[in-house]
């Protein structure tokens, strides 16, 4: 019998009560735990400021973590950076390429930095930029490409040298939809092949679509952690009508739960929700409760059994704030 | 036993490779931008020699008053703006694009992300820099010589040259490092008025330190300029009659700064990108 490579038996991603706390005292990331098998297609879900970025710059040996471990493909990123930072691909939040390369040089020199001889870096840059679809600019200067070529880019760059893992921090953040579904493509592909990734997002579709399992993350803590179609069962059962109030009513709480029975109902800020566990004719009772009221409301919406109720009744509060 | 020995071998061979590709990346952008390379080295060397070792004599204002003193100015002029063009090139090769890319562009991220350690990446600048340095030491030498109205007298000590240049260039790199990684994107331009123009013009490129002896705190207080150190070597090394700092305190000079430098540099290298 065969020994199995111990190197494969490792997940391609552990972390263990990973914390942060900057000096100044501000603590971005609160004893964070998870582990993604190879292979896998994991998503980080939270509003701007959960921490994700944070957690993403430890992984990454970029944020040294005040307590905890991250471990790339059994590999302590504190202990080993550089033999760490070999199985990691990443495609962090803003534009880095190198503006002074062209966009097939912004490849191969990213293959020579890991060590690739210069045949095999050209040859694995020409391969990726048709697989990207970015063979037609080949040479043209990066800053002359759109932002979803860019993020293409920048994509191509991070497999490049065959990484163990691909970390994309909010990789859709500013792009047209267009751009937005041509990334996702892109992505199921590369996990189609066998690469895992891990995302960041505070799109909910986004999440919703590409990951199998997702972590919700909020205030630098993981919430939830399960299979989108888990967490919908266990934290999507009511429905959630949320609008906006124009004004702030006091005591329009107390009052809508008495006069709508079986209800939560809470404000946040300018903010109203209402979880039940039918929507259909507490609808009308309720535009008819505000008119009588003489309330006047926005943006009035339903959500049930998505991510974003997931959300709401995770944290009480909008995802979009 | 012999497992460790060889991963940790395998390793420094990675490491290399690494910081290699990182400084054929910045050779690279030099040679697409080869022009800009050239004007940017010899634009202010060419107006120092220009202005004063060929207009100067020529409208009866030479520096000296005789021409054999002209004919000495010319050529200690030679060591000086040498002197400039490498410890320039730090500034420019290194420190400027440092201070770019850490702020607006980020671009040094996916650097920062290669598979060495930070140090790596840190040292990787430092040989660019240097790398520029020697070409441009090269480039002004032979235009100094050139230009002059009076002839130089020019007597070449090559242990002294291929000891002093390349420390002088290495030193120039690791400069650029230090204050690439100190000084913030919106205090660019205090890099030439608080380092780079003291330190030319009182790093004695116009005059030879040892005739600094009439001012006494003022040949003291320069020793916190490395340029001293460069230009004294470079006119021990280059000329002949004209009065240096001892061989010594040149090396001195040259290895202190250099290594205060560089643990300066990856200091602060580190800190900008790791927090």
């Amino acid at each position: 019998m065969v020994a199995p490579d111990p190197g494969t038996q490792n997940p391609a991603i552990e972390v263990r009560d990973l914390v942060k706390t900057y000096s100044g005292s501000i603590t971005a990331v609160r004893g964070v735990s998870f582990s993604i098998p190879r292979g896998s297609i994991y998503g980080l879900l939270g509003p701007n400021g959960a921490g994700k970025t944070t957690t993403f710059g430890m992984i990454t040996t970029r944020v040294i973590p005040t307590s905890g471990r991250v471990l790339i493909n059994g590999i302590d990123v504190v202990a080993k950076p550089a033999a760490a930072k070999s199985s990691l691909g990443v495609v962090p939040q803003s534009n880095t390429l190198d503006r002074s390369l062209s966009v097939r040089e912004n490849l191969i020199f990213h293959g020579r930095y890991f060590g690739m001889s210069s045949k095999e870096s050209r040859a694995k840059a020409d391969e990726l930029l048709i697989q990207f679809r970015l063979a037609e600019r080949s040479q043209a200067p990066v800053g002359a490409l759109s932002g979803g070529m860019a993020q293409r880019l920048m994509v191509a760059r991070a497999v490049m040298h065959g990484p163990t893992i691909l970390v994309l921090d909010e990789p859709t953040t500013g792009l047209d939809p267009q751009s937005r579904l041509a990334l996702w493509e892109i992505l199921r592909e590369l996990n189609g092949s066998g690469q895992t990734i891990l995302l960041s997002t505070h799109y909910m579709d986004e999440a919703d679509e590409l990951c199998e399992k997702i972590a919700i993350m909020d205030h630098g803590q993981i919430l939830a952690f399960d299979t989108p179609e888990a967490l919908k069962t266990t934290y999507a059962k009511q429905a959630q009508i949320s609008l906006d109030l124009q004004g702030a009513e006091p005591g329009l709480s107390d009052t809508l739960a008495t006069a709508l029975p079986n209800t939560t109902v809470s404000v946040t800020g300018s903010q109203l929700s209402i979880a039940t566990d039918d929507p259909t004719d507490l609808l009308g009772m309720l535009v008819k409760e505000l008119s009588a009221l003489g309330v006047t409301y926005r943006n009035l919406s339903v959500n049930q059994g998505s991510l974003e109720s997931v959300f709401l009744s995770l944290t009480g509060r909008d995802l979009r704030e | 036993m012999s497992l460790a020995v060889n991963e940790t071998i395998e390793t420094r061979t990675h490491y290399v490779q690494t910081i290699w590709a990182l400084v054929v990346r910045d050779i690279r952008v030099l040679l697409s931008r080869w022009v800009m390379f050239l004007v940017r080295v010899i634009s202010q060397p060419i107006l120092i020699v220009f202005v004063l070792a060929y207009v100067f004599p020529k409208i009866g204002q030479g520096i000296g008053g005789s021409a054999a003193a002209e004919a000495k100015f010319s050529t200690l002029l030679v060591a000086g703006v040498v002197g400039i063009s490498i410890i320039t090139q730090g500034i420019q090769a290194v420190a400027l694009p440092l201070v770019q890319e850490f702020s607006y562009t980020r671009e040094i991220e996916d650097r920062v992300l290669a598979p060495v350690p930070i140090w790596g990446v840190a040292t990787a600048k430092i040989i660019s820099g240097a790398l520029q340095a020697l070409i441009a030491a090269l480039v002004v030498f032979i235009v100094s010589i050139f230009i002059p109205a009076t002839t130089v007298h020019l007597s070449v000590d090559w242990p002294l040259v291929l000891t002093i240049i390349p420390l002088a260039a290495v030193l120039s790199g690791a400069l650029g490092l230090a204050i690439g990684t100190i000084v913030p994107p919106t205090q660019v331009a205090f890099i030439f008025a608080i380092i780079l123009l003291p330190m030319t013009f009182l790093g004695a490129v116009y005059y030879p330190w040892t005739s600094l002896s009439t001012i006494p705190w003022l040949k003291w207080a320069v020793l916190i300029n490395p340029l001293i150190y460069i230009n004294e070597g470079l006119r021990a090394a280059l000329t002949t009659g004209i009065p240096h700092m001892n061989l010594i305190g040149v090396y001195a000079g040259l290895v202190g700064f250099f290594v205060f430098l560089l643990f300066v540099g990856i200091r602060g290298f580190k800190h900008r990108v790791i927090s």
